[in-house]
């Protein structure tokens, strides 16, 4: 067939041409430019301590699972906020194990002296890494934290909505917390 | 259901409306091919390319011979793909030294990346060095969207031509869209996402000692200007395994809002510009407003059910909303919304774990699917894809008032319904026939992670979302087996071959004909009435055949969940 002779070499050719331009330069292009106008959040948003060693990511969530600190949601990320491994419990709403493990943790959280639990502090999250806790999960720890801190709890509420994040325009997503920043705040005040 | 879910959505239909003219402007450019602002500074790249490749870009081609010349080139460059991933060991940018990938694997990824479907049985910061993701499958991200781009500029001009042995050529358009669409917009956009938080470098980790003293690995790499044409392609398949959902792909609310809005907007300009090159661009207005109710009800149904949340759940004494697998800064609505858009569209990629949906919210995303993708529609795919559907409607009209169809200008004759039923009634035959088999033999019934009816949910969206070439997952299926690596690769070929080929006979068989213009008997195909006639087409042909596969899914999940029972 005269087509298929003819489309050999323009096949060949433009796979060529197109990895070299879509595959190598574009990336290193924008790899290249980023590195010098947003250093900071192409390499990851790291956060270092004041000895410069990296301590996690602004962007990426990490586990907090001790009382001191407040907790981050379930992970199914490997063993839980894996940085190699995210991923979601893929759970169904029909699943016995997910209904055993959403009791386990609601049981843990009444034992803490919560009242009512947000949903989000016993539920997994999409990817395993998430860095924020809805405000209500968030203050709902606020006792404990106190507790265990000696501090008082109405500063560490305060403490809580000095780090509520907005939705953009009050619309896009969810009022959040960061968790990383929260904890890094909460040492801060009192180590 | 919040007031601010719904802003979100207003706001969300609202930006693409405006969008929509400029888009389809800047598409017609391309589809004519004129000079652009662009061609500037890329032009002498376009010529380049021609010269070395040795192709007169104004010589046209028969529909047989673009349709060899993109089969041809599809086959080679997922050849290549499928070389960089089983090489990856032995090639540089891979600082973990991770090992190639096997051959079914390997197989399965060439072809979804290849066919636009980016369906991943792998985790990609697990599985694949930096350069496999930027030269293996990121390519395939833009030239996979170019290439439906280019599909449907050649029904385009099916329909507009009269008396037309030719519907264009394929690598001028090919070559184009690349050029001055998708690597332009990409730029800017990756350069947003990355000042949004994402990442964009060669090092492919760093460790942290996080402030309970564990160590933690965070994944890097070039992830933005990944992120940007997985979206703006339709792509789908994520840097990350958790691909939409991880705050490395998609940080923010506005980020997220910005990658919903990248999904569709092509999209919507090929509406408009389907109106243009047949002469009256009410007629892509109203394949638009079919489209934009099909888009409307889904969210409404996704929305709703994800807000109503888990009455199991509830019972526990966790009220609201089913936040199981959803991030916080997205929320209940984003998350519902963004599963609608990446659906209708044969995107694919994720902002939160479908497979913990709850049945009626994943029956959406489902459903979206196995109307064929129509609703908007990959860049290229839906919009070809919706046409089908409009041949047979104009088909079922011509037949109730008992007089030849004409759609746009054109007799609809036996031939073009011919085709278009082929198209249309192969995509079931593979999905249920797939699902029937992975259901009853035991390699099959070894994938999915949740049992009872949910477990079946599992196996048909990952037909459903194969052969749709979307690429989402029920992602509890544990896919990375030689069997459904071989099937699910064999089904998202089929799949892609099934649609275009009928689709490239119709776009020369129309182009071949005379210009019929519009007489008093002729049914007018912009007003209302089409509009309903399109949408009860694309429920009746599209939808009917699943009902049952549905009832056996998602239906008997709800009712099981309804009452409370467990798997």
């Amino acid at each position: 067939m005269n087509s298929l002779s003819s489309s050999l070499r323009p096949a060949l050719v433009m796979t060529v041409l197109f990895a070299l331009l879509l595959g190598i330069a574009y990336p290193l292009a924008i790899t290249g430019i980023s590195q010098m106008v947003f250093p900071g959040q192409a390499n990851g948003s790291l956060i270092r301590d004041s000895k410069g060693v990296v301590i996690g990511s602004g962007v990426q969530g990490q586990a907090f699972t001790t009382d001191r600190y407040f907790q981050t949601r379930p992970s199914a990320a490997g063993k839980g906020y894996d940085g190699f491994a995210s991923a979601g419990s893929n759970l169904g709403p029909t699943s016995s194990v997910l209904v055993e493990r959403v009791k386990a943790d609601v049981a843990r959280r009444h034992g803490e002296g919560v009242g009512i639990v947000p949903a989000d502090l016993v539920t997994a999250s999409g990817s395993g890494l998430d860095p924020d806790l809805s405000p209500a999960a968030a203050l709902a720890q606020a006792p404990r934290v106190a507790q265990t801190r000696g501090l008082p709890e109405a500063r560490v509420r305060q403490l809580v909505a000095a780090h509520v994040e907005q939705p953009t325009l009050g619309f896009m997503g969810d009022p959040h917390v960061n968790v990383l920043a929260l904890n890094r705040a909460l040492d801060a005040l009192r180590p | 259901m919040t007031i601010q879910g719904w802003l979100l959505i207003a706001a969300f239909l609202g930006i693409l409306l405006a969008l929509t003219k400029p888009m389809g402007l800047w598409l017609h450019a391309l589809y004519e091919g004129r000079r652009t602002p662009l061609h500037l500074a890329l032009g002498p790249v376009e010529r380049g390319f021609y010269r070395l490749s040795g192709i007169d870009p104004d010589r046209e081609q028969s529909w047989r011979g673009y349709a060899i010349h993109m089969l041809i080139f599809s086959a080679v460059t997922t050849l290549f793909t499928y070389a960089v991933l089983r090489l990856q060991a032995f090639l540089p940018l891979n600082t973990p030294g991770l090992a190639g990938i096997g051959p079914d694997g390997a197989f399965n990824t060439a072809i979804s990346f290849a066919t636009n479907t980016n369906w991943q049985w792998y985790s990609g910061e697990a599985a694949m060095s930096n350069l496999s993701q930027m030269l293996g499958l990121a390519i395939h991200n833009f030239l996979s969207a170019a290439v439906g781009i280019s599909l449907a500029f050649a029904l385009f001009r099916g329909f507009a031509r009269r008396e037309s042995g030719t519907i264009g050529n394929f690598w001028a358009d090919l070559t184009r869209v690349t050029l001055y669409l998708l690597l332009p917009i990409c730029v800017v956009y990756a350069l947003v996402l990355i000042a949004g938080g994402v990442p964009q470098t060669l090092t492919q980790q760093v460790t942290a000692t996080t402030l309970e003293g564990a160590q933690q690995t965070i994944a890097l790499g070039p992830v933005a200007s990944q992120e940007a044409i997985k979206m703006l392609g339709t792509n789908g398949g994520g840097f990350y395994n958790g691909n939409s959902a991880h705050p490395f792909e998609n940080p923010s609310d506005w980020t997220n809002l910005l990658q919903m809005l990248s999904i569709f907007t092509i999209g919507f300009g090929l509406t408009w510009l389907f109106g243009k090159a047949v002469g009256n661009t009410r007629q892509g207005w109203a394949i638009l407003s079919a489209m934009i109710v099909l888009f409307l009800v889904g969210v409404t149904v996704a929305y709703g059910a994800e807000a109503t949340g888990n009455p199991v759940l509830h019972q526990l004494g966790v009220p609201g909303g089913n936040m199981e697998g959803k991030e916080v800064r997205f929320g209940i609505a984003a998350s519902a919304l963004f599963s609608v858009v990446t659906t209708a569209a044969s995107c694919g990629a994720v902002n939160a774990m479908l497979d913990s949906f709850t049945p009626l919210g994943g029956l959406v995303p489902l459903f979206n699917m196995q109307l064929g993708e129509v609703v908007v529609g990959g860049v290229g795919a839906g919009i070809y894809g919706f046409l089908l559907f409009a041949i047979l409607a104009v088909f079922v009209a011509g037949l109730m008032v008992g007089r030849t169809p004409e759609y746009v200008g054109k007799k609809i004759e036996a031939r073009e319904v011919k085709l278009a039923v082929l198209a249309i009634a192969v995509l079931p035959l593979i999905i249920l026939g797939g699902t029937a088999v992975a259901s009853v033999v035991p390699a099959g019934l070894a994938g999915p992670l949740n049992n009872g009816p949910h477990g079946f949910s599992e196996i048909l969206y990952a037909f459903t979302s194969s052969v749709g070439n979307n690429g989402s997952a029920f992602a509890g299926l544990t896919a990375g087996t030689p069997f459904y690596n071989g099937l699910l690769g064999v089904a998202m070929w089929l799949g892609r071959l099934f649609v275009i080929v009928p689709m490239l006979a119709i776009a020369g068989s129309l182009a071949a004909k005379k210009h019929t213009p519009a007489s008093a008997g002729s049914f007018p195909t912009t007003g209302g009435l089409w509009i309903g006639l399109l949408i009860g087409i694309i429920l009746i042909l599209g939808g009917l055949t699943f009902l049952p596969s549905l009832a056996l899914g998602p239906i008997a999940d709800h009712l099981s969940m309804i009452r409370g029972q467990l798997f």
